[in-house]
Order: C-alpha cells, then structure tokens, then sequence
C-alpha cells in the first residue's frame, strides 16, 4: 500500500504539515517494501491558484491509496475522491507516527473536506 | 480622455477624488463619465446614486470535456496556469471557479473533447447621476474573477468625452486592466509607512505600463514626510494635497459627496480639475 503524508521535511522524522495544497513535501511510504521518497511540492506552495487541485492530481498520479493530512479543502478533495485516494484528516505528529497510526488502524478516511480553500 | 484614479493602498480616498472630480467636470459642462472598475467592492453609486438604465451580464467560457472524445493526454493541465483542470490517471475533472476562460485547453486538445459554455461572474451597469454618466462593474458575490468583468466594463466606456475611472486598490491583474489604456494616472495616497509602501509598489506598475501620473496626498497633514520625500527623490508630481478633516470624513460616512457638502472641498479639487482640462486642451491642440 503507497500513503502520501504532506510533510514540513522530506524525512520519516518530519512533522506533518497541516496544509495538503501548499504542503512543503509529500513523503511517499510503500508499507510492503518499507521504502519512502520525498516529493517536493515548491510548485504548490507558490502556486497563484488551485494549488490543492494541482497536488491531488500529482500525488494520484503516484499511485496513492492514502493521503494523509492536517486539513483538505474542497477542490484538493474532490480530486483525490475522484481518483479513488482515501483521504485521512487531523493528522499529526511525525510522518513515521502517522504512518504507524494508519497502519494500526487509528485512523479513518474523512468523508468530507474539512476546511474551506484558503484556510490558511 | 481617460484619466484613472488609482492608489497602491486602499482606503487613501479613491472614490472621494474620483466621484467629486467626475461631478466638478460635469458641472464645468464636461460630457464625463464615473466609471466604477473596483468591481470587488463598488461603492461609487453610494455616492453618485444614479439611475441604472441597462445591466449586461458578463460571462467567461469554462471548458466541458466530453469524455468520449477525450484520451486523457493532459495537455490542457499543461497549458493551464490556474490549475483549473485535473488529470487524473483515468480522467478530466474541472474546476469552473478556477478558470480564467483563456480558453487554452480548448485550443490545444488534440481531439476536440473542449466545449466552452459561459458561466456568468458578474454584471456591467450604465445609467446616469444628472448630467454625468455612469457606469459600473459587479463581481458576483463569491467570485474571484474580476479582470473579466472589468474588461466588460471597459467595453462599455464611451469612446468620446472626459472619462474617470476609480480603479480598485493594489497592483495585481485588476488594477492593470483598469488603468493599461488611460491617458494619465491618478494616484492617492497617504503620508504614512503603509501608504508609502503601496505607492512604491504603484509608482513602478504604472511604470511598467509607461503611463504618466501624478500624486494627490491625502490627509497630508498627518504622518511623515516619506511620501514627500519619495516624491522628490522620484521626480513625481505631487498635483495635490488634501488635508485631514473630520468634517470630510464625517460626510464621507453618511454617504455624501464632500464636494456638495463640505465648504472649501470643491474648491480643492478645482485644482485637480483644471490641471485635467489643461491636459486635454493639449491633447486636442496635438
């Protein structure tokens, strides 16, 4: 199972970052082979308009099952919904914590998005 | 003749100048217009209330895609600098309140799977206060896309005649579309850090453009002296200067125009009145 984690740093130490759009890294974890990669989202950050949209797409397209968060906006929702990615809300602490949580079943997938565009 | 009212900062007294100046006009027998472009937030027709005699909406073209005819090769997510559009791994989603309606993606679809459908973010209305025309722009309430209607409300301008417009605040895309094609450039500001700050960001926008402007300092007996000294530094005209007065304020919050209310307003921005029929005089001598 591939889970996309928005993250402040590109590690497995990095907190999560609470912003899914304009999220500084998204770390990619493979549960079955325990690999990781860090994508850096500089485009999202600093993009003028859907930044959400523009992420969801780019982590859908790396096969994600799973993307956990701090908070998801509408847009960023609906395209991960669309593409079939679950989408895991409130999350916090270390990218390897919320990695484990999910594993451990601690967590379910939102139904909603959780804050309008914006939010932050 | 076009003249804007424009200021980096909002709040410096925008549509005071602009609806006074476009009544002084009028009243020396000018046939103006008061153009409303700050489309986000117009508030001219508090002041002016005029009779709205037309409303047209404005509409921008948003892509359909029609899946049966679209490959999913992305090239409309490339081409789109508003991330309006997702690619997905197995299909096209839109986002219409995204969309600028460039219309680019319908362009480079290789397989003609883009429709555009207009989707309304506004309206332009005409009328008149007296003598003076009137025309002004509403973005629709939730909209982000005012360039558009502003473009619709430039539209409407009359090609003949004395034309004010009161721009929106800033420097972003609205504030250029307002002002790209005026004659001279109006700028108010204030004598404080933020109004400063602002008219730098202003004063090199309107460079940019290569349109010519002059400073009205309002409430110019308040603050510093670092607008007037950026002025000098700059070489930019200070056409006018308007001191702070509660009186002003106080007929500004009741909705009226200080030029018919306040004693000695009108006088003031006679100045400013003058120095634009002068200009025209020249223009017309050219």
């Amino acid at each position: 199972m591939r889970i996309a984690v928005t993250s402040l740093g590109p590690d497995m130490t990095s907190d999560v970052d609470p912003r899914f759009g304009r999220a500084r890294w998204f770390v990619i974890v493979d549960t079955e082979t325990g690999e990781s990669e860090a994508i850096d989202n500089q485009s999202g950050v600093g993009a003028s308009s859907g930044a959400g949209v523009q992420a969801a797409a780019r982590v859908a397209g790396l096969g994600v099952e799973y993307v956990l968060t701090g908070h998801c906006g509408p847009n960023a929702f609906r395209t991960l919904t669309e593409a079939g990615v679950e989408v895991i809300t409130s999350v916090k602490g270390t990218v390897k914590d919320a990695v484990g949580k999910l594993k451990s079943g601690e967590l379910s997938p939102a139904d909603a998005a959780d804050v309008n565009g914006h939010w932050s | 003749m076009k003249i804007a009212i424009a200021s980096g900062k909002g709040g410096t007294g925008k549509t005071t100048l602009a609806t006074g100046l476009a009544h002084l006009l009028s009243a020396h027998g000018q046939s103006t217009t008061y153009v409303d472009c700050d489309v986000e937030e117009p508030n001219g027709h508090i002041f002016l209330e005029p009779r709205i005699e037309r409303s047209e909406s404005v509409a921008i073209p948003v892509p359909v895609i029609d899946h049966e005819l679209c490959t999913n090769c992305g090239r409309c997510c490339e081409i789109c600098r508003f991330n309006a559009l997702a690619c997905l791994p197995e299909k096209v989603l839109v986002f219409p309140s995204l969309c600028h309606g460039c219309g680019g993606c319908t362009l480079v679809c290789p397989t003609g799977a883009i429709t555009e459908s207009p989707r309304a973010v506004g309206v332009v209305e005409r009328g008149s206060a007296g003598d003076l025309g009137f025309i002004q722009g509403r973005l629709a309430v939730g909209e982000a896309m005012a360039t558009p209607v502003i473009r619709a409300v430039k539209r409407a301008v009359p090609e003949e005649g004395m034309v004010i417009l009161d721009a929106p605040p800033g420097t972003s895309c609205p504030v250029v579309e307002t002002i790209r094609d005026v004659d001279w450039v109006v700028m108010v500001t204030e004598p404080t850090p933020f109004g400063l700050n602002d008219l730098k960001l202003a004063v090199g926008a309107v460079r940019k453009l290569g349109l010519t402007t002059s400073i009205v300092i309002n409430r110019s007996d308040v603050g510093n002296s670092g607008v007037e000294d950026y002025c000098k530094e700059e070489g930019l005209d200070v056409i006018l200067k308007i001191p702070h007065s509660r009186t002003v304020a106080e007929a500004y919050a009741r909705g009226e125009m200080p030029v018919l209310t306040v004693p000695g307003y009108a006088d003031m921005l006679e100045t400013l009145a003058d120095a634009v029929l002068s200009r025209m005089m020249e223009a017309d001598k050219r």
